[in-house]
C-alpha cells in the first residue's frame, strides 16, 4: 500500500517503563505474586495515561522493550499468538505472569520489510515456544490491561553495547523513520510505546518487603537531576534536544535509553515539537521512570 | 566426613549452535566433540556436583542460585531462535545450592535461591548441562553473574562456594559458561563462513588459551579487565567469570591446563577448557591482588565509572590502620592459642584466644575487619585525630561477627559466650546503638555483661569486647 493511498496514522507515543514491580503490586490475576501494594505515584500515572487514550480509536499497539535483547540486528515478533509464563530471570520473587497476547504480524512485517530495504539487519521471529520478556509484558498490561489489542513487539538492537549511544541512535533514527512509514501506509492507526527507564542505576539489596516505600527513592541527586532535565524536556517539545543530549544522558545516568527504545520513538513520531503530557514519575529500586504521553492525534500537522 | 575438593574446572561456550546446529558447520561440530570429551573426563573423575557461573544469567540483587531440584521448561535463544528449540529437564542440587546461599550470606554477600516453576534457565547454563552432564547424572548448582560485582564480590562467591564443598565432602567440578571474545558478527551469516570476528580478537583469544593450556589460571583472573577492554561487548561487566573459576582454584596458576577446541560461534571466541588441579610445574604468580575473604557490604556503584573506580573506591574505603593506628602483628602462637586468618590482626604479641580447660579465653575483640582492616561504621577519627562521624551499630554488629569467627575457629560458636567486659570510648553517645546491637545478637545467648567506659582504644574504634567462651570438645 502506498504512502498516499493509506489513511494511517500514529494517535499517540508514549513512554511506558516496564519494571516488574509495577504489575507485582497491583495483583493481577495473572501474576503469581501478591504484593500490598507500592509504587502507587507510577501507577496512578498509568490510570491517567489509560484515561487520556480511552476513548480514542486505535488498532495496534507498536512496542520496543529493552529486555529482548538482540545483537544480531532488530527482530519482530513473527506468529499471531503468544501465550505461556513468564519469569523474571532478575527478579522472579515479584513476577511470574501468565500471558495470552496476539500480534499484528501483517504491521510488524510491513515495518521489517520496510527497515530491511533501509538496509538495517532484522529478522522475524517465529518460533513458538519462544518467551516473550517481562518488559514487554510489564508495559504490555500497564498500557492495556484487557490485552484487547494485538501486539508488534520490537526486540531491542544492542548497538549501543557494540560501538557507542552516537551510532546506536543513528540505527535507531533510521528504524524510527522506517516505523513511521509503515504505519502510516499500512491504513491502521497505531500506538506507539517505548518501555525504558531514564536513569537506571539499581540498588543492589532488596528490603525484606519489597513494596516498602519507606525504601524507595532515586540512587543519588545526579540521577535525579539527570531525570529532571530531560522531563522538562519532554513537557516542553524539546524532542531535538533530548536527541542532541542522548549521548551524556546515557552515559551519566546509565540511563536504559541504551536501549535505544526513546530514540526510536521520538523518530517514529516525526522528533515532536509540541508538548508532551506527563502523567506520573516514581522510582523503582532507585531507577527513575517517567510516563509520558505525546498525543500525536492533536498535532496531526507533526504526522504527515 | 573427608574435606571435599574441586576436581576440575572446564571452560566452555554459550551460545546454542552446539546443541542445535553442530553440523552446519565443522568448527561448531569439533567444540560438540569437545564437550563430549569434557564429558567423560567430568564422569571419569568421579564428580559427583557441577556448578555452572553462567554469564548469560546477569542479577542485580546479589547473587542467584537455582534452587527447584528438577526445573524443566523449553529455551529458546533471544538471537537464534531460528536454530531451534532446547526443551530441558535438570537435576538441580538444591540442598548444596542452600547451603551455599547461607555460605554466601556467612562472608557478607548478598544471595538468594530461586525456585519457581517456569524459571527461565539461561543459554549458556543449559547448553553446559546438556553436553556436559547428557544424562543428567551428576546434580548440578548454577549461579548468576552479578551485573556490579567486582573483583573481590565475586572471589569471595567463589570461597563461599568452597565452604560448602569441603564441609559436605563433594567432589565438584567448576564450569563458566562464558565466550572468550564475545563480539559476534551483528548481521546473519552463512554458518561455513563463520570466523573469529577480528584479527585482534583472534590474538587476544589464542594468548588467553596459551595462559590456560599451561594452567595460569590466577594470570588469566589478573588480566581479566584488560581482556576485557581489549575484546569483550559490554554485556556482562568485566572478563569475571576468570575471577571466580580461579577463586574456586586457590587462585593458582600451577594448574594443568588443556585446550580441547578453539572455534568461532558467530564471530565471537568459544573455547572448551579443561583445568586439572594437578600441579603442573609452572611457575608462581608475577603480581597478587588482594586476597579477599569476607566482603565488606555495599558496592560502591555510584562512583564506579570504570573497573579501575572500582579497585581505587575498594582501596580507599579499606584505610588500612598502619595510616591510622598501631602496626599489625602476626596473632603469637602456642600450645594452647587460637588463632584465625577470618579476624583482623593484632595490634600487639598475643593470640586471639587461648584455651584453659573447659575455657577460651579471647584477647579484646574490635570490629576491624580482616584483609582490610577496614571498620564497619567508620573510624572515630582521623589520622590526625580529628574527630569523625560513625556508626556505633555497624560498629557492633561487626565485633560480634569477629567473635564469632574466633569461635568458629576453635570448632565453636556465638552460643557458647559466657562472659563479656565491653569497653565503650563514649558511653554517653553510644550505649543505646551498642545495646540494641547487644539485645539482637549476644543477648540472645545470654551471657553476663560489663559495660566500661574508657578514654581510648588503641586503633580508632568505639567498641571492643573481652570475652570468655565455653571451649568445644577436643575430641
Amino acid at each position: 500500500m502506498g504512502l498516499f493511498m493509506s489513511k494511517g496514522e500514529i494517535v499517540a507515543g508514549c513512554l511506558a517503563p516496564h519494571p516488574p514491580h509495577l504489575v507485582y503490586a497491583e495483583n493481577p490475576e495473572q501474576n503469581e505474586p501478591t504484593a500490598e501494594g507500592g509504587w502507587e505515584q507510577l501507577r496512578w500515572g498509568y490510570e491517567r495515561l489509560r484515561e487520556s487514550l480511552a476513548d480514542v480509536e486505535y488498532d495496534a499497539i507498536v512496542l520496543l522493550s529493552p529486555h529482548w535483547q538482540t545483537y544480531i540486528g532488530t527482530h519482530f515478533l513473527g506468529l499471531p499468538k503468544f501465550k505461556s509464563l513468564s519469569v523474571d530471570p532478575v527478579f522472579p520473587n515479584l513476577f511470574r505472569y501468565h500471558y495470552d497476547l496476539s500480534i499484528d504480524v501483517d504491521l510488524a512485517r510491513q515495518i521489517h520489510d520496510k527497515a530491511a530495504d533501509a538496509g538495517l539487519a532484522v529478522k522475524m521471529m517465529e518460533n513458538p515456544d519462544f518467551r516473550v520478556d517481562y518488559g514487554t509484558i510489564t508495559t504490555g498490561h500497564m498500557f492495556n490491561p484487557q490485552w484487547d489489542k494485538p501486539l508488534v513487539v520490537l526486540s531491542s538492537n544492542r548497538s549501543r553495547d557494540y560501538y557507542s549511544v552516537e551510532v546506536m541512535q543513528e540505527m535507531m533514527m533510521e528504524l524510527g523513520r522506517v516505523t513511521r512509514e509503515a504505519i502510516l501506509a499500512s491504513g491502521k492507526k497505531v500506538v506507539v510505546l517505548a518501555s525504558n527507564s531514564l536513569s537506571h542505576r539499581h540498588f543492589t539489596t532488596e528490603s525484606a518487603i519489597p513494596e516498602d516505600m519507606s525504601k524507595e527513592h532515586i540512587t543519588s541527586h545526579a540521577m535525579h537531576l539527570w531525570d529532571m532535565r530531560m522531563i522538562e524536556y519532554f513537557r516542553t517539545g524539546q524532542s531535538q534536544r533530548i536527541l542532541d543530549e542522548m549521548p551524556e544522558f546515557t552515559e551519566q545516568a546509565i540511563a536504559e535509553s541504551d536501549g535505544g527504545g526513546l530514540s526510536w520513538l521520538l523518530s517514529t513520531l516525526d522528533i515532536p515539537n509540541y508538548p508532551g503530557i506527563l502523567h506520573g514519575y516514581g522510582t523503582i529500586i532507585g531507577t527513575g521512570n517517567a510516563i509520558v504521553e505525546w498525543p500525536e492525534r492533536n498535532h496531526k500537522e507533526g504526522s504527515e | 566426613m573427608s574435606d571435599g575438593e574441586l576436581v576440575g574446572s572446564y571452560i566452555v561456550p554459550v551460545h546454542p549452535h552446539t546443541v542445535l546446529a553442530a553440523d552446519q558447520n565443522e568448527g561448531w561440530g569439533r567444540l560438540r566433540d569437545a564437550f563430549g570429551e569434557a564429558a567423560q573426563r567430568i564422569k571419569d573423575s568421579g564428580a559427583d556436583l557441577l556448578i555452572i557461573y553462567s554469564t548469560t544469567w546477569p542479577s542485580i540483587i546479589g547473587h542467584q542460585i537455582i534452587a527447584d531440584p528438577n526445573p524443566e521448561w523449553v529455551m529458546v535463544d533471544n538471537d537464534f531462535h531460528d536454530l531451534g528449540s532446547i526443551p530441558y529437564s535438570f537435576n538441580i542440587d538444591d540442598k548444596f545450592a542452600h547451603a551455599w546461599n547461607q555460605a554466601n550470606e556467612n562472608r557478607g554477600l548478598k544471595s538468594r535461591t530461586v525456585a519457581y516453576h517456569g524459571f527461565p534457565i539461561d543459554v549458556g547454563s543449559v547448553v553446559a548441562l546438556k553436553l556436559l552432564n547428557p544424562d543428567n547424572a551428576i546434580p548440578a548448582v548454577i549461579v548468576s553473574s552479578n551485573v556490579y560485582a567486582n573483583r573481590a564480590e565475586t572471589t569471595v562467591l567463589a570461597k563461599a562456594c568452597m565452604d560448602v564443598i569441603k564441609a559436605t565432602g563433594r567432589k565438584a567440578v567448576a564450569v563458566t559458561a562464558m565466550s572468550l571474545s564475545n563480539r559476534m558478527f551483528t548481521k546473519p551469516i552463512d554458518p561455513k563462513d563463520d570466523k573469529i570476528h577480528s584479527l585482534k580478537d583472534d590474538e587476544w583469544n589464542r594468548k588467553i588459551l596459551e595462559f590456560l593450556g599451561e594452567g595460569r589460571l590466577e594470570d588469566v583472573g589478573q588480566l581479566s579487565r584488560t581482556i576485557h577492554r581489549q575484546i569483550r561487548v559490554n554485556k556482562v561487566v568485566a572478563f569475571k567469570p576468570m575471577w571466580w573459576l580461579s577463586g574456586m582454584n586457590q587462585n593458582r596458576n600451577n594448574l594443568t591446563g588443556e585446550v580441547l577446541a578453539y572455534e568461532a560461534i558467530h564471530g565471537a571466541g568459544g573455547a572448551v577448557v579443561h583445568l586439572d588441579p594437578a600441579a603442573s610445574g609452572a611457575g608462581d604468580k608475577e603480581y597478587d591482588e588482594d586476597d579477599v575473604e569476607y566482603f565488606l557490604g555495599e558496592r560502591n556503584v555510584l562512583d564506579a565509572q570504570s573497573d579501575e573506580t572500582e579497585i581505587v573506591s575498594e582501596i580507599v574505603s579499606a584505610k588500612p590502620s598502619n595510616s591510622n593506628g598501631p602496626a599489625l602483628w602476626e596473632p603469637t602462637e602456642s600450645k594452647d592459642s587460637v588463632n584465625s586468618a577470618a579476624a583482623p590482626k593484632p595490634v600487639g604479641a598475643y593470640p586471639h584466644a587461648r584455651r584453659v580447660g573447659d575455657l577460651l579465653y579471647l584477647s579484646g575483640v574490635g570490629p576491624r575487619q580482616p584483609g582490610t582492616n577496614s571498620i564497619p561504621g567508620g573510624p572515630i577519627h582521623d589520622a590526625d585525630g580529628k574527630p569523625l562521624e560513625y556508626d556505633i551499630k555497624a560498629q557492633t554488629h561487626a565485633v560480634v561477627q569477629n567473635i564469632t569467627r574466633i569461635l568458629e575457629e576453635a570448632g565453636g560458636s556465638i552460643d557458647d559466650v559466657l562472659d563479656v567486659t565491653s569497653f565503650l570510648v563514649d558511653m554517653d553517645r553510644d550505649f543505646k546503638g551498642y545495646n540494641e546491637v547487644w539485645a539482637e545478637t549476644l543477648g540472645k545467648v545470654g551471657p553476663t555483661r560489663t559495660t566500661l567506659a574508657i578514654r581510648a582504644l588503641p586503633t580508632p574504634i568505639a567498641v571492643e569486647m573481652k570475652v570468655i567462651a565455653k571451649a568445644p570438645s577436643l575430641e
